[in-house]
């Protein structure tokens, strides 16, 4: 049970040169992801015969020269994308034996790409989380240190990444679920620009926020898959009808005069000592490649996590109506009435993070409280966005750290939802405003790995992963894995 | 003056009640657009398919799925708009009604809130007294239909069908500015036919394509202050809808008279006792908690796109009827039961192409025998029974004489039954008019031959007995003798 170190695009390669097969990758994969589960937890569901069964397509697919970008590489997916006759729990007990009879598009679009799925990744109930502690199916551990959690809510793809389980898994982040598990695990994520990648089959949690993205050990193989997984759906409303550029075109063209923007916002109080100055060496990088570094200050963006738990509970009150027992998911034992049904299969099947979320969403929007909470950070939201709107006006890109500090015990910070929820204080404006964000690894911080985050313009996803790339050529924080797993 | 197909509007129901108190009427018109697919899914929207069998994942509001706005839809509503000369807005946006019931499967209805699609139109009804007055129409939205809650035949259980959920609506809702039940009524045909020559709604009242919510108050006569209102939900007939607004302003009015107070309630309204009955008060109405609909962008209509809608636009009821006015020499009542509906007006003018200069005949047939043989058999007009054709060939015959219109009638009558024309009618049946002047002659003579007393007192100065003689010789001739000849025979012969 050796580790396979190799990437995404280092498999693609190997594959259609015929060195290996998929069948052979998938076998080597499945005993290390079952010898995993009891200590990381990664996975809520491991799809063993559907994958071989799919690495034997894709393997003939390849020996007769053809096959996808991604033909014979496995992955994973986040438990909330939709994957017909897998079940799809979205991390809860509302939906423990949920079988949706589709696909999401994401799903249908890398299974297109001949990529292979090994199972279905643990994460934060509904996507609400920051630390993968309030999954149903219980905690993901940190592979660098298994008393330390692996950040949310994207925890099982970051952690099955990092333990080289699988080289890349789908993930989603609606205010920071790719970006803060990637830095605290050590490994790489995007979240692209809302819009780009479909929402269709991907179960939401707050709509406007909510976008689908990639977790993978290098820029070059966000960039592979997010290139088969992106693009324009007639399914998704929101989804933007643009073309999706070739991400892999130009990632080694030369960095020089590009202008990165430091948020002094981001660099204020919270962030750990230590934690800033693996950043500041980044950037230092960045430096030495010829770009030119400048301070900026965007006066909203204290206000984002205010904002954020305001807009993103409103949503998802909503967004989880639906889940009332009667047609799918969890129903409560012998409902006396409909509103007994109600209320019992609801209090039965969703945790008390989800539920702390739908009574405050569900406060905001209620009448005479609107105006005051909803639209207000509805408004908030539109100043951020202006904020970051000037600050692109000056510079190609802002970077700074994704997380106030490395990843934390678990259990140090469930019992506080504020404290858990200020772990998102430098993500959560990325998403409010819709722009594409990467999390890198910088190094480390007290043996932790330390993440650099990239912000972009909208649909600059192109340029993230161009500094990105060129990072990781001078770099090696992306090729380090945790001691015990290797 | 009703007819079967006459909007007319009669005695007042609020004013039945005293001159103190004035009846305040707004009505929430709901109109299901006849798109073949749902408005936010590819499902179908047939009526009447076996339970849950027209439900696809996005109308079950499963885990994942995203609404797609139906273009057509949105097509018939612009159209709804421009033809009441209303506002299209450029930009409007849906919204999420948030609340819980079994047959709304997202736990949320998609609707449109703060920017509708359609906004300040106007419609004018024609009141008993032939005066004209406009309608406000404050704004008509999209939204989604819930499903059915089916409890017939479950002892105990509620069956759910989610067929009907996702069907797209139009909500029209008025001003409050009808001042009776007939008035209401009124209005309600009004847009009942509008809908319809738009060709945005069946119209069909049994299956609940066009139903509408009331929202009733009353005030002391010359109050400008409103009253509390009731709402009476889902009426789906015109005749329900004067009944349940007429029990509900003599409840309100006994109601205040008698000391007490109107409270804001939703009712419903039961046909078999003819009353209403509460169904909700306003403390107990749900907060709705409406929102933007974060999975649906602003709805954004270009001028051009209007324009082209616009462009598409049939002719109008009222330009219709104001047509057939001018063109056909009608009377305005006339004008507006033949334009009631596009089928009946299409009907009408096709007769009238058939037989040339006989718009008038024409009306009083189509309007007259055959409304009510349609409405004695319970069939539309488009239902194809008498095509217009063959009701054009026996005009044609009472216009060149060959058949009075007393014998026309027999020959309607003969030709609804078995589908033949009227000439065949005529020529089976013998009924071929009598124009030969001797034939009439001699059987005036044989009839003044029968009748020497009455002839006698004829010529002594009873003039009055003409039209026994004319009875007669109609008798005689198995009412074939052309009327005008035989009148013009008589006057010559009786005399002496």
């Amino acid at each position: 049970m050796t580790m396979d170190r190799r990437t995404v695009t280092q498999m693609a390669a190997d594959l259609r040169a015929r060195k290996v097969s998929s069948v052979e990758l998938v076998r080597a994969c499945l005993p290390r992801i079952e010898a995993s589960q009891s200590s990381l937890n990664a996975f809520v569901t491991v799809t063993a015969e559907q994958a071989l069964a799919q690495a034997q397509a894709a393997d003939r697919e390849l020996a007769a020269g053809r096959g996808g970008p991604l033909a014979g590489v496995p992955i994973g997916h986040k438990d909330l994308f939709c994957t017909a006759g897998v079940r799809t729990t979205c991390g809860s007990r509302m939906l423990e034996n949920f079988v949706a009879p589709y696909d999401a598009t994401v799903v249908a679009r890398l299974q297109a790409a001949g990529a292979v799925m090994l199972g279905k990744l643990n994460m934060d109930e509904f996507a609400m989380g920051s630390s993968n502690e309030t999954s149903y199916f219980g905690p993901v551990r940190n592979p660098w240190n298994t008393d330390l959690v692996p950040g949310g809510s994207s925890g099982g793809c970051a952690a099955a990444v990092a333990a080289r389980l699988l080289p890349a898994a789908t993930a989603t982040d609606t205010g920071g679920s790719i970006r803060q598990p990637a830095a605290f695990c050590g490994v790489t994520g995007i979240k692209p620009t809302y819009g780009r990648v479909s929402r269709y089959g991907m179960i939401a949690f707050a709509s406007s926020l909510d976008q689908g993205g990639v977790i993978a050990q290098t820029a070059e193989d966000c960039a592979r898959v997010l290139r088969s997984m992106a693009g324009f759906d007639p399914r998704d409303s929101t989804s933007v009808d643009n073309p999706v550029p070739d991400y892999l075109a130009g990632l080694d063209a030369p960095l020089a005069g590009v202008r990165i923007g430091l948020l002094k916002e981001f660099f204020d109080t919270g962030l750990e000592a230590d934690y800033e100055r693996r950043v500041r060496e980044a950037l230092a990088v960045f430096e030495r490649l010829g770009a030119r570094l400048c301070e900026l200050s965007l006066p909203n963006i204290p206000r984002s996590v205010p904002a954020y738990y305001v807009v993103a509970p409103a949503e998802c009150s909503s967004n989880l109506a639906r889940y009332d027992g009667v047609r799918f998911g969890h129903r409560c034992r012998n409902p006396r009435d409909l509103t007994d049904l109600y209320k019992r299969s609801r209090s039965e099947g969703f945790g008390a993070e989800v539920k702390r979320r739908i009574m405050t969403g569900t406060y905001v929007l209620s009448a005479g409280y609107y105006d005051a909470y909803y639209l207000k950070a509805q408004r908030v939201r539109r100043l951020i966005t202006a904020d970051f709107e000037r600050a692109f006006a000056e510079v190609d890109l802002l970077m700074g750290p994704t997380t106030p500090t490395p990843a934390f015990a678990l259990g140090a910070k469930s019992a506080d939802p504020i404290t858990m929820y200020l772990n998102d204080i430098y993500t959560i404006s990325a998403n409010l405003a819709g722009l594409p964000a990467m999390s890198v690894p910088c190094g480390f911080a007290g043996g932790l790995p330390v993440g650099l985050q990239i912000i972009g313009p909208h649909f600059a996803e192109q340029r993230l992963l161009h500094a990105a790339h060129r990072f990781q050529l001078e770099t090696d924080w992306h090729t380090r894995v945790p001691e015990r797993c290797a | 003056m009703s007819t079967p197909l006459g909007t007319s509007v009669s005695a007042d129901a609020g004013r039945r009640q005293g001159d103190a108190w004035e009846t305040v009427i707004g009505l929430e018109i709901h109109a299901q657009l006849a798109t073949r697919s749902k408005i936010f899914s590819g499902a179908a929207t047939a009526y009447g398919a076996p339970p849950n069998t027209q439900a696809c994942l996005v109308d079950l509001g499963y885990p994942g799925v995203l609404p797609v706005l139906n273009a057509e839809a949105v097509r018939m509503a612009v159209r709804f708009g421009l033809a009441i000369g209303a506002q299209i807005a450029r930009q409007s946006v849906f919204a999420r009604k948030n609340y819980f019931y079994p047959d709304l499967p997202k736990g949320y209805q998609i609707s449109q809130y703060e920017l509708p699609i359609v906004a300040g139109g106007t419609l004018e009804i024609v009141l008993e007294d032939g005066s004209r007055k406009r309608i406000g129409v404050t704004r008509a939205h999209l939204e989604e239909d819930a499903g059915k809650s089916l409890h017939e035949g479950l002892a105990g259980l509620t069956g759910i069908d989610l067929n009907r959920a996702g069907t797209p609506l139009l909500e029209i809702v008025s001003e409050p500015q009808m001042r009776s039940a007939r008035e209401a009524v009124a209005y309600m045909k009004k847009v009942h036919t509008l809908v319809r020559y738009l060709e945005i709604c069946d119209g069909n009242m049994q299956e609940g394509s066009f139903r509408c919510d009331a929202n009733v108050s009353v005030r002391p006569a010359g109050s400008e202050k409103l009253g509390t209102r009731t709402e009476i939900k889902n009426v789906n007939s015109f005749r329900y809808v004067e009944k349940a607004i007429q029990y509900e302003v003599a409840r309100q009015i006994e109601l205040i008279e008698s000391g007490g107070k109107v409270i804001q309630e939703t009712r419903l309204f039961d046909p078999d006792r003819g009353e209403t009955r509460s169904m909700r008060s306003k403390e107990e109405a749900n907060d709705y908690r409406y929102f933007p609909d974060p999975d649906l962008l602003p709805l954004e209509l270009e001028a051009a796109y209007i324009e082209a809608v616009r462009a598409e636009l049939p002719e109008l009821p009222d330009a219709k009827a104001a047509r057939f006015s001018a063109q056909y020499g009608l009377s305005d009542y006339d004008a507006g039961v033949l334009t009631a509906s596009r089928e009946l007006a299409d009907y009408y003018e096709a007769v009238t192409r058939t037989v040339p200069g006989q718009s008038k005949l024409a009306a009083n047939w189509v309007m007259g025998e055959l409304a009510a043989v349609l409405h004695k058999d319970g069939l539309e007009i488009g239902a194809g029974k008498l095509p217009a054709e063959r009701l054009a060939g026996l005009l044609a015959r009472i216009a060149d004489g060959t058949i009075s219109g007393k014998i026309a009638k027999e020959v309607f009558e003969v030709m609804w039954a078995s589908g033949a024309s009227a000439d065949e009618v005529i020529a089976s049946k013998g009924l071929q008019q009598i124009t030969d002047t001797g034939a009439i002659e001699r059987a005036i003579e044989e009839v003044m031959a029968h009748h020497p007393a009455q002839l006698a007192e004829f010529r002594a100065g009873k003039d009055k007995l003409f039209g026994f003689f004319v009875g007669q010789v109609m008798k005689a001739t198995q009412g074939k003798a052309n009327p005008a000849q035989l009148n013009a025979l008589l006057k010559k012969k009786l005399p002496g």
